[in-house]
């Protein structure tokens, strides 16, 4: 092969490469492990970790993952192959991405979903810079202080940098406070509006009203919220949202210490191209044949480079595939009976909870499968004792407050054997 | 190549104006139409827009291309073509009998600044190599 | 595979009552979601019991070509092989499990692989340290950008506003600099295909914040005038970037840090072997040299500042770095050169039938303009369907855009000499059928499962859901 390329070493490939600045010293890294030895390296590094029985969500929740999702996902066909641009030997991925984006909208109720982003916080200041491009001359977004403190930070990044302002609508309760909310949304340059359901004490709050507000002044409702919820809750689209978005890791992903999960979006047909992100549309073969194919790419960065309206330019396709999957075999009424066992499991905890006398809830105010109690001993002893027991015992709000979530997976034993160390 | 038309005001970025009376139709040539394939969508302003002189108004988009729209004049939108909401491909049929947006001109004094069909075929053709 | 049994959406298959799925009872008590809570209808998901889903997603997957299947020479890419111990160390429950707000001595051996694989990617960059949260390549892009700014306005200086790029640039780099506020201006290349020195020291001056460039760029040349560039750009003030999107020739062979640059990202999709997954997930780590490491958006460095909420794609960060330790520092070194040598081969194998619009070395891939017979008619996007047929992925084709029929091909170290000697024959073959039998490659592919599709359909006509597909 080098007589061929014309060099008489592996470091002639090299000639063009000033001699200043090769790199012709050691790596500093480890030495080469065996596949036995990398095994055992990791399993090391696991036991370091500890397994916890998952009452804190935040976010992130310990849905079951179906034994066949896991099968699926693995295949290599899936695994090891690129963005579909060669769309006659990447039917695969491209079908399961138009199935992926039917049960999204169909969740959400929404038109439209794209194929995915790389997460919920990610979406959403996504959404925020679509909210900004759709809305003429218009560089202001209001956000609930209910909003998650997460995702509001990486909202406020992309704002920083993108040149967007963003004012918080106040909080009043443990809701958005819905005056204050009307007052500002009637401001000038206002180009949407960000809420999240169910909200970030895991209030389902009362939208009522919102979407009408902000459309009544040209501006966007852009509704963020745990995707397996709306199974059985209102719906973005119910709610009037112009724009859904938010994380899809409920829908099975395993908690993986914060990634990969998938971010979704989905948003009206009159806001589709304005959408960010890949998008797979059906059409035709030269045979005739039903065929999908990516599809408005004229939006993307690769054609309208710094005129995109985003620099996304992959989606999270194995988190697509893998929620897809996760909706296929929990059908219509397995994810809805997944969301129901989590909210009885959780309005149980509660009852618990305050029949101790040490909680109390820190609001009066419906919840799905997460909300917030007030303590009156301390928290990290508390949460440090659940810990030593194997449990994670919710995430610390406040000084006295702790949020719980409860999921499919916890059983009425675990929560029972919870409530005995308090 | 490329059809041009005499009579209309041309813009180097393939966009001509029509002018009849107070009203300029806009709309992009058939050598704009050509380079850019297959159209799929038409961005449009909406009536009672404002477009000035040298900014976008809107865009065109073909499968793997898309071309911002630049006014070459200014005014105030009184028109949008509305077939090409469903039929966009009609400006690859026929660009100049398919104008984009109808505008009142503001400043008749801008056409000045734009070729006329002569010109403007010679700076096509000086384009294409 | 059947398309007539199997060419189905899942939807179609779905039956009234099937069920594939199985849920504990529920032992909480009456306990009913209020009716005003509710949505109004249920989400209309599939029926379907799980032997339907899976032979119906299985089937699907022989619809699909991955680096599993065969030789996947897309460009810029690097669609290198996935190492199949790379997927079981996530699987392991001590990582699957955990939760991302789990307290920090729960998380010692999460934290510790974070750590490592920073550790590592320095040592491998040149650089001082990294942030593992960005999610991907062009999310990295952002991060870095961010961190340059940040860094100028430390310093007081607000005028700086713009990027220069390469009008050869990936697509994402000005996309990148527009999300992050910051206008672009290209810088030419010269005829030999490497940045325009005297083209770039015109543009340089005090609203310049950085340079983002790749190298070896997308041509797969090497920038050699990297040493005079970042000279010039630190002179007047801005920072360098590097795209780490053609990161993998250099290993074993020269460090981003040491040519000059100060802020990149590397795709740990592409050079560290985690797989691609259909476009994701991938990861996009970000790393500063020394005295710029406060300005990078994580909880140990900047923490008012956030571009993902906990610790980035942990699960692609574990297989990165289950293949760094994998390869060690005995074997890591040799990918840059093998890498190289591969792509120099097939480009000198076929540019007598090919056109190679710049000759001289390359790096980890190059770029054909088409077939050197321009008289057949047979186009670049002709070529790429009939190698499908044969049973290759295409390269990636009409990029970069300096060249109309661009077709960039990139090997990578994993094929060996059979599989390349294979490629050749068939890319002969193709440029014999180009004279001999035009129509045959006009109308490929002719042994996939679909043909070419009409693409000008889906983008006027845009049918992107079941429930749209049914009202149409």
């Amino acid at each position: 092969m080098l007589d061929i390329v014309g060099v008489g070493s592996l470091d002639e490939l090299y000639s063009d490469v000033p001699e200043e600045i090769r790199f012709k010293k050691e790596y500093d890294l480890p030495e080469a492990m065996s596949e036995m030895e990398v095994r055992r390296f990791f399993e090391a590094l696991g036991n370091e970790n500890k397994r916890l029985v998952c009452f804190a969500g935040a976010g992130v929740y310990d849905h079951y993952t179906p034994a066949v999702v896991g099968r699926i996902v693995q295949r290599s066909e899936f695994l090891t192959s690129y963005t579909p641009y060669q769309a006659e030997i990447s039917q695969g991925t491209l079908h399961y991405i138009f199935e992926y984006q039917s049960m999204m909208a169909e969740l959400t109720s929404m038109d439209i979903s794209n194929a995915s982003m790389y997460d919920g916080s990610t979406a959403t200041a996504e959404a925020m810079m679509m909210a900004v491009a759709a809305g003429k001359k218009c560089d202001t977004v209001l956000v609930s202080e209910t909003v998650d403190k997460k995702v509001l930070t990486v909202v406020k990044t992309y704002a920083k940098f993108h040149g967007v302002n963003i004012v918080m609508v106040k909080e009043n309760d443990g809701i958005t406070y819905k005056a204050d909310f009307q007052e500002k949304i009637a401001q000038k340059g206002v180009a949407g509006v960000i809420v999240q359901q169910p909200n970030r004490y895991g209030i389902v709050e009362d939208y009522a009203g919102y979407a009408d507000a902000a459309h009544d002044n040209k501006a966007l409702m852009i509704m963020n919220g745990v995707a397996a919820d709306y199974a059985v809750l209102k719906t973005p689209a119910e709610w009037g949202a112009d724009i859904a978005v938010g994380d899809g890791q409920s829908l099975g992903v395993p908690m993986m210490f914060g990634g990969p999960y998938v971010g979704y979006m989905c948003c009206t047909e009159k806001l589709i191209r304005k959408m960010p992100g890949r998008i797979v549309g059906m059409t035709e073969d030269s045979r005739g044949q039903r065929a999908f194919v990516l599809t408005l790419q004229a939006r993307e960065q690769h054609i309208r480079r710094q005129k995109a309206t985003s620099n996304i330019c992959s989606n999270q396709s194995l988190m697509a595939l893998f929620v897809t999957v996760y909706m296929a075999v929990m059908g219509k009424k397995g994810v809805k009976e997944a969301g129901e066992l989590s909210y009885a499991g959780a309005h149980y905890m509660m009852d618990k909870l305050v029949e101790t006398g040490h909680f109390k809830p820190t609001f009066q105010k419906p919840f799905f499968n997460e909300f917030c109690v007030e303590y009156d001993g301390d928290v990290d002893v508390l949460q440090k004792k659940f810990v030593d027991n194997g449990f994670l015992g919710g995430v610390k709000m406040g000084d006295h407050t702790i949020m719980f979530a409860v999921t499919e997976q916890r059983s009425k034993e675990e929560i029972d054997n919870l409530i005995k160390l308090i | 190549m490329a059809k041009v038309i005499e009579g209309l005001y041309y813009a180097e970025s393939h966009e001509y104006v029509k002018v009849e009376g107070e009203f300029g139709y806009i709309g992009i040539t058939d050598y704009a139409q050509n380079a850019l394939g297959n159209i799929v969508y038409v961005d449009m302003p909406d009536t009672d827009d404002e477009v000035e002189a040298g900014e976008d108004f809107g865009a065109v988009e073909s499968v793997k291309a898309a071309s911002d729209l630049t006014s070459p004049v200014s005014g105030t939108v009184v028109e949008v073509n509305e077939a090409l909401e469903d039929t966009p491909e009609i400006i690859n049929q026929d660009a100049f009998a398919n104008w984009i947006i109808k505008v009142e001109l503001s400043d008749k004094t801008e056409l000045d600044n734009l070729m006329d069909a002569a010109a403007y075929a010679e700076f096509c053709e000086k384009e294409a190599h | 595979m059947n398309n007539k049994l199997y060419g189905n959406l899942i939807f179609e298959l779905s039956h009234p009552g099937r069920k594939g799925y199985s849920l504990p009872d529920n032992k909480f008590g009456d306990y009913e979601v209020p009716a005003e809570m509710r949505r109004e209808n249920d989400a209309q998901l599939p029926e379907c019991d799980e032997m339907t889903v899976v032979r119906h997603y299985t089937n699907h997957s022989g619809n699909n070509f991955g680096v599993d299947n065969g030789f996947y020479p897309l460009g810029s890419c690097t669609m290198k092989y996935n190492p199949a111990i790379n997927e079981e160390i996530p699987g392991m429950a001590d990582f699957r499990d955990i939760h991302p707000l789990q307290p920090v001595d729960t998380v010692k051996g999460c934290l510790d692989v974070c750590a490592g694989l920073r550790k590592a990617l320095s040592e491998i960059a040149g650089l001082a340290d990294f942030t593992l949260n960005p999610f991907a390549g062009a999310h990295g892009e952002l991060t870095g950008l961010m961190v340059i700014r940040r860094y100028h306005e430390s310093r007081g200086d607000e005028k700086r506003t713009k990027v220069i790029v390469p009008n050869s640039a990936h697509g994402t780099n000005p996309a990148s600099a527009a999300v992050c506020g910051l206008e672009i201006v290209e810088v030419k290349s010269t005829a030999d295909g490497v940045v325009d020195v005297d083209d770039l020291r015109g543009l340089l001056d005090d609203t310049i914040a950085a340079v983002m460039m790749t190298n070896p760029n997308t041509l797969g040349l090497f920038e050699r005038n990297i040493p005079e560039i970042a000279k010039l750009v630190h002179e007047c003030g801005a920072l360098m970037y590097y795209d780490g999107a053609n990161l993998n020739p250099m290993l074993g062979a020269c460090r981003p840090g040491d040519m000059g640059f100060d802020v990149m990202h590397i795709n740990l999709h592409k050079t560290f072997s985690t797989p691609h997954g259909g476009g994701g997930p991938g990861s996009g780590p970000v790393g500063v040299r020394k005295g710029l490491e406060q300005f990078l958006p994580d909880n140990e460095h900047d923490s008012t500042l956030s571009v993902s909420p906990y610790h980035g794609n942990f699960g692609v960060i574990l297989k990165a770095y289950t293949y760094i330790l994998s390869l060690g520092k005995e074997y890591i070194k040799y990918v840059g050169p093998l890498a190289t040598l591969n792509a120099n081969y097939i480009k000198e194998s076929l540019k007598d039938v090919y056109e190679l619009p710049i000759a001289g070395l390359c790096k980890h891939e190059f770029v054909f303009n088409g077939l050197a017979d321009k008289s057949t008619g047979i186009t670049t996007m002709d070529v790429a369907k009939r190698l499908l047929d044969y049973g290759y992925h295409a390269p990636t084709i009409y990029f970069p855009l300096l060249f109309h029929e661009a077709m960039m091909i990139e090997p990578t170290e994993s094929e060996s000499k059979v599989t390349i000697d294979g490629f050749i024959e068939v890319m002969r073959k193709i440029a014999e059928e180009a004279k001999n039998e035009p129509e045959l490659l006009k109308s490929a592919p002719h042994n996939t499962p679909i043909g070419r599709v009409d693409d000008v359909l889906a983008a006027k006509h845009p049918v992107v859901t079941y429930k749209s597909m049914l009202n149409d």
